[in-house]
C-alpha cells in the first residue's frame, strides 16, 4: 500500500519536495565532517564525475546524440585549468569558468558540423576525438608537460575557515556541482528541455513543430562539452596533477556507462552513475583485474535490456510506490493518475508496445 | 624509389589487415544497420583462441582453423543471444549494447589469458623476394594475397550462391524477404558468423606484427573504421580500397613527414575520419543516404 497520497501542485507536495531537497543538501554538506581524507577525496571525485556525466546526459539522454568524446572535453578542461594556474598564475577560482568557456567554444565549433551527423557517425567522430587526445597532449610537451604530466598548485584553505584541505576541496566542488545541477534542472524543465526531448523522440516531427533543430543541437553539444570542461578543471584542482594517462578513450566510455547505468535522461542519474564508476571498479579490481570490465559490460547490456531508465528509473518507481501524486480532480471530471502526465516514463517504458491491431 | 615502393607495399599489407576488419564491419552494417564496436575485441578473442590452441601443441594451421571455426560459431551465438533483442532499436541502444560487448569480451580475454603480452607465430615465412630490384617482404605479399582471396570468396558467396542472394535480400528488405520465406534471423546469424571469421583473419595476421594482448585490436579497429567510413560504410569493395588508402597514407606519412613520425601516426586515420564524416557524411566516395518514410 502507498504511504502517502498528495495532490499535484498542492502546498503539501511543495513542502515535501523542499524537505527532501533540504535533507539531501544537509547530508551532502555534512558528509566530509564524518569521514577520513581518503573517503573525502573519493566523494569529491564522485561529484566531479557527476558534473561530467550530467553534461553528457544532456546530450545523450535528453537529445539522443551519442558522444564517445566527452573524455576529450574533460581533458581540455583539465589542461586549460592546469596551464592557466601553473603557467599563467590565474587564481584557481577563475580557472574553472575559464575551462568551461574554452570547452563551450570548442564544443560549439565542433557541434556545428557534427550535428549534420546522425547516430552512429557522431559516435565515430567523437570516438576519433577521444583517441586523438592522449597523443596530442604528449606531443605538445612545452605546454602540457608531455608524458610526465603537469603539477597543478592546489588551492589553499582560506585562513578564516576551520577546514582541512580535503574538506575544503569537497565543499568547493560541491558548490560548483550544485550550481551545475540547478542549471541543468532548470534547462531540462524549460522550453529547451522539451525541445530536446522532442528532437530525441522524433527529429522530423520536432522540426515540423517549429523546433530549430540546428540551434538546439549545437547549443546542447556546446553546453554538454562545457559541463565536461568544468568537471575537468575541478579534477585538475582536486588531484593537483594532470597527465595524459588520465584521459584515455576509456574515460569517455566510462562517462557513457555512468549515465546509462545511472539513468538516461534524468538529472539524478548522473549522480548515481558517478557513484557506480567511482566505487564499483575500486572494489572489483581488488577481487580480479578483469572483474571491473566484466561488471561494466554485463551491467550495460543488462540495463539496456531490463532497465532502460537505469538506477534513477528504479528509484523513481520505488518513490511512486511510497508516495502517490494525484492530479487535482477537475470540476466534474475523474482524477487521473500521475503516469499520464509524465511523458518521460511513458516514452522510456515503451518497447513492449501496443498489441498489433 | 625502391624504398618508396617498399613503404607502399607495406602500407597495402597493413591496409589489407584493416580491410579484413572493415569488411566485417561493413557486412554487419549492411545487413543490420549496426556498427559493431565489439568487432575488434571479438577478433582479439579469436586470436587468443588460436594462440591457446597452438600453445597447447597443435600445429599452427590446425590452431588457425580451430580459431576460425570457434569465431564463426561464436559470432553467430553473439548475434542470437546479445544482439537479436535490440535489433532495429534506437541507435543509442544498439551502440551501448555493442560497447558493453566490447568491454565484456575484452575483460573475458583478460580473465582467461591474463593482461601480459606475448608473441604470436607468423603465418608466413620471414624474408624478402626481389621484384624488379625491389626487396618486398614475403609476409606483406602474403597478407595482400589472403585479403584478395577473401574478397574473391565473399564475391562468389554473395553473387553466385543462393545463400548469398538470400543474405542480400534479407539485408535490403527484411520484411519482404520474410514474406517470400527467407529465414532472415538465421541469415543475420550467418552474417555475424562471417564477420567474426573475417575479424579472426585480421587478428591472426596482425598479431605477429604487434604483440598479442587484450588491446591488440584497439588501433586496428580505428583504422578499419576510417577505411570503411571512406565509402560510407556500405560498400565492401569501398571498405577494402578505403583501408588500403588508410594503410598507405599512414605508412607514407610516418616515413616521410618528420613532424608526424611514429607517435602521431595514429592521427592520420583519425583526421581522415574527421574530414570525411564532417565534410561528406555519406563518405568521400559515398552516395548520400535517402530515407524513405
Amino acid at each position: 500500500m502507498r504511504l502517502l497520497r498528495v495532490e499535484a501542485g498542492s502546498r503539501r507536495l511543495r513542502m515535501l519536495r523542499a524537505v527532501a531537497l533540504a535533507a539531501a543538501g544537509l547530508l551532502a554538506l555534512g558528509l566530509p565532517f564524518n569521514s577520513n581524507p581518503v573517503v573525502n577525496g573519493e566523494l569529491t571525485l564522485v561529484l566531479i564525475y557527476a558534473v561530467a556525466a550530467l553534461g553528457l546526459n544532456l546530450l545523450v539522454g535528453y537529445c539522443g546524440q551519442i558522444s564517445l568524446g566527452h573524455g576529450a572535453f574533460f581533458a581540455v578542461g583539465a589542461y586549460t585549468a592546469a596551464v592557466l594556474i601553473a603557467k599563467a598564475h590565474l587564481p584557481y577560482l577563475l580557472s574553472v569558468p575559464a575551462a568551461g568557456l574554452v570547452t563551450f567554444a570548442l564544443g560549439f565549433a565542433f557541434g556545428v558540423p557534427a550535428l549534420r551527423l546522425r547516430g552512429l557517425y557522431l559516435a565515430l567522430v567523437t570516438l576519433a576525438l577521444s583517441v586523438a587526445t592522449p597523443p596530442l597532449v604528449k606531443h605538445f610537451e612545452g605546454l602540457t608537460g608531455g608524458v610526465q604530466g603537469l603539477p597543478v598548485p592546489q588551492p589553499t584553505v582560506p585562513g578564516w575557515l576551520p577546514l582541512d584541505l580535503d574538506q575544503y576541496l569537497y565543499l568547493l566542488v560541491l558548490a560548483v556541482a550544485a550550481v551545475m545541477f540547478l542549471l541543468a534542472a532548470n534547462l531540462t524543465r524549460g522550453g529547451l528541455g522539451r525541445a530536446l526531448v522532442a528532437i530525441r523522440d522524433d527529429e522530423r516531427a520536432a522540426t515540423t513543430m517549429g523546433v530549430d533543430r540546428a540551434r538546439v543541437k549545437t547549443l546542447v553539444f556546446a553546453s554538454s562539452a562545457a559541463y565536461a570542461g568544468v568537471a575537468g578543471a575541478l579534477f585538475a584542482l582536486a588531484l593537483g596533477f594532470v597527465a595524459p594517462e588520465s584521459f584515455t578513450p576509456v574515460l569517455s566510455f566510462v562517462f557513457l556507462a555512468a549515465i546509462v547505468i545511472g539513468g538516461l535522461g534524468t538529472v539524478a542519474g548522473a549522480l548515481l552513475g558517478a557513484l557506480f564508476i567511482e566505487f564499483v571498479p575500486q572494489y572489483a579490481s581488488s577481487v580480479n583485474q578483469a572483474l571491473t570490465g566484466v561488471l561494466y559490460g554485463a551491467t550495460l547490456i543488462a540495463v539496456m535490456y531490463l532497465l532502460p531508465g537505469g538506477a534513477a528509473g528504479l528509484l523513481g518507481q520505488l518513490r511512486r510506490r511510497l508516495v502517490e501524486v494525484v492530479e487535482t480532480p477537475p470540476p466534474g471530471g475523474r482524477p487521473t493518475g500521475e503516469t499520464v502526465m509524465e511523458a518521460g516514463t511513458v516514452s522510456s517504458s515503451q518497447g513492449g508496445g501496443l498489441p498489433a491491431v | 624509389m625502391g624504398r618508396f615502393l617498399q613503404v607502399v607495399v607495406d602500407g597495402v599489407a597493413d591496409g589489407s589487415i584493416y580491410g579484413a576488419l572493415a569488411l566485417a564491419l561493413v557486412l554487419i552494417f549492411r545487413s543490420t544497420g549496426i556498427v559493431n564496436f565489439a568487432q575488434g575485441e571479438m577478433a582479439m578473442f579469436s586470436t587468443f583462441v588460436a594462440w591457446g590452441l597452438h600453445d597447447g601443441g597443435r600445429p599452427l594451421w590446425l590452431a588457425l582453423l580451430g580459431a576460425f571455426a570457434v569465431s564463426f560459431l561464436g559470432g553467430m551465438a553473439i548475434e542470437r543471444v546479445v544482439i537479436r533483442p535490440v535489433e532495429g532499436g534506437r541507435p543509442l541502444t544498439v551502440v551501448i549494447v555493442t560497447l558493453g560487448l566490447f568491454v565484456l569480451v575484452n575483460a573475458a580475454a583478460g580473465w582467461i589469458w591474463g593482461f601480459t603480452n606475448r608473441g604470436f607465430p607468423r603465418s608466413f615465412p620471414s624474408g624478402t623476394v626481389g621484384l624488379g630490384g625491389v626487396a618486398l617482404s614475403i609476409e606483406s605479399l602474403g597478407i595482400i594475397a589472403v585479403l584478395l582471396a577473401v574478397v574473391g570468396l565473399l564475391w562468389l558467396l554473395f553473387q553466385r550462391t543462393k545463400v548469398g542472394l538470400a543474405m542480400r535480400a534479407a539485408a535490403q528488405n527484411p520484411v519482404s524477404s520474410r514474406l517470400v520465406g527467407i529465414g532472415v534471423g538465421r541469415l543475420l546469424m550467418l552474417g555475424w558468423g562471417l564477420a567474426a571469421l573475417l575479424g579472426a583473419i585480421a587478428g591472426v595476421l596482425v598479431a605477429p606484427r604487434l604483440f598479442l594482448d587484450v588491446n591488440l585490436m584497439g588501433g586496428v579497429l580505428i583504422y578499419a573504421f576510417a577505411g570503411a567510413a571512406l565509402r560510407g560504410f556500405d560498400s565492401p569493395l569501398g571498405a577494402v580500397v578505403g583501408s588500403w588508402i588508410i594503410g598507405v597514407t599512414e605508412n607514407l606519412a610516418g616515413t616521410y613527414v618528420s613532424a608526424i613520425g611514429a607517435d602521431l601516426k595514429v592521427l592520420v586515420p583519425l583526421a581522415i575520419i574527421f574530414v570525411v564524416l564532417l565534410v561528406r557524411p555519406s563518405g568521400l566516395f559515398g552516395i548520400p543516404e535517402v530515407a524513405r518514410t
